[in-house]
């Protein structure tokens, strides 16, 4: 999931009776699966933990065409190359879809925007690390988006209509991207030998990041109760890796692959993997900007930025152009 | 900061031939021309659409949710408007 660690009031979920009455015939439209929608009253705490959730969602699924766009020039065949754009272009329209939802929260997009580049909102931890190989490629589409997906399933289910719709959106595309990344697993690891190698590598190193994009074990999380009891998050964070793991390991083992965990087993008794944690220390050194690629990221998003202000304004003195001479000529015509 | 934000347009997307347009989101852009352009990449990247229409939104008006009562109740108690209100012998056929 692109959307890690967001805060909510921080005080655990507010019992019934300190409710207002507003409040809890809003909860009630919630425990009753009804969706909310722009201009329905909602408590500001919700409003602005969307905002946090949907933005970071947004500013993650935009930062990651990166890491991706990296191999745009250098796919092997041609073939691949227009998968991997379309791909990358895909990402790009989650990006959009999911501001517009922020948007009807009331915030603008270049207030968004500005938050990304100022720092203050964060994108998801796996887009610092980088793409070496080719077949980073595959672990990326295989692992980043089969983790995202995990999340995203349940959030179709979320309360805010806006955020659900753009869920669904998304989630209806987001199969060919891990599909295609499994594809090119597939197929390095049926290649020679050191194919297989580079295979095993990507896994190597994107196997624990994958882990971490779910976020610390968050059943002692006052912001995850909160944000259940509203369900904008449906599931907690354990629960989504475990699945991921469980889903993940005979995917690995039809590739030929190893998960690069000594200590993965089956376990007979709770019917799922046992594994081991990623190194949380490093996840939050990677939150706080000191991934390998947290720079470059930052510098990309802010160049893109800088470098297209005379592009927008270009477009936005032309658009006003044509606005006055269609005025003129209606004028004229009189 | 919002010094020359492009203004933003719904969306609504005719997905077959026959059917009405559908909203189907919104997004930024400097003119309708624009908007339209925008949209086909944004919103038919997979043979979604065959008809795009664009609007500014904030030319868009709508009711407020506080009115949902006056607005729709009224229909509430007129089960009459529906076909299934009457029941009609099945001797007199398809009706």
């Amino acid at each position: 999931m692109y959307a890690q660690m967001v805060k909510s009031t921080g005080q655990g979920v507010k019992p019934r009776e300190e409710m207002s009455p507003q409040e809890r015939a809003f909860q009630d439209r919630i425990d009753a699966d009804q969706k909310i929608e722009p201009k329905d009253w909602m408590p500001d705490a919700y409003r602005k933990t969307l905002i946090r959730q949907i933005g970071q969602h947004a500013h993650s699924e935009i930062v990651g065409q990166l890491p991706e766009g990296n191999w745009i020039t250098r796919a092997p065949t041609l073939e691949r190359k227009a998968i991997l754009l379309a791909k990358v272009q895909d990402e790009a329209g989650h990006g959009l879809y999911l501001y517009c939802a922020a948007e009807t929260l009331g915030v603008s997009r270049d207030e968004l925007t500005q938050d990304l580049l100022s720092g203050r909102m964060k994108y998801s931890s796996i887009f610092n690390y980088p793409t070496l190989t080719w077949a980073d490629m595959g672990a990326v589409g295989w692992l980043v988006d089969g983790a995202a997906i995990m999340n995203q399933v349940p959030l179709q289910r979320t309360s805010y209509g806006p955020y659900s719709r753009a869920m669904i959106r998304i989630c209806k595309e987001e199969s060919f991207h891990q599909r295609q990344g499994y594809d090119i697993m597939m197929k390095m690891a049926n290649g020679s030998d050191a194919q297989k190698k580079m295979a095993q590598d990507a896994l190597n190193r994107f196997w624990y990041p994958s882990l971490m994009m779910f976020g610390p074990s968050d059943k002692e999380s006052v912001h995850s109760a909160q944000s259940m009891a509203w369900k904008i998050k449906i599931n907690t964070n354990d629960e989504l890796r475990q699945k991921f793991v469980d889903q993940t390991v005979p995917q690995a083992e039809l590739l030929g692959l190893s998960i690069p965990d000594p200590d993965l087993r089956w376990n007979e008794e709770r019917g799922h993997y046992d594994f081991s944690e990623p190194d949380w220390t490093e996840f939050f050194d990677v939150l706080r900007g000191a991934g390998p690629c947290n720079t470059d990221r930052m510098a990309a998003r802010r160049n893109a930025w800088d470098d297209g202000a005379w592009f927008r304004d270009g477009l936005m003195a032309h658009a006003e152009k044509k606005r006055a001479r269609a005025a003129a000529a209606k004028t004229a015509a009189e | 900061m919002t010094t020359n934000e492009w203004p933003l347009w719904e969306i609504f997307i005719r997905g077959q031939h026959g059917l009405s347009h559908r909203h189907v989101g919104s997004l930024h852009a400097p003119d309708a021309e624009m908007a339209i352009k925008h949209a086909r990449d944004v919103y038919t990247r997979r043979n979604e659409g065959v008809s795009i229409w664009v609007a500014k939104a904030e030319n868009i008006a709508a009711s407020a949710p506080s009115d949902k009562g006056p607005l729709f109740e009224p229909s509430n108690d007129k089960v009459y408007r529906h076909p299934t209100f009457f029941d009609i012998p099945d001797e007199a056929g398809h009706m």
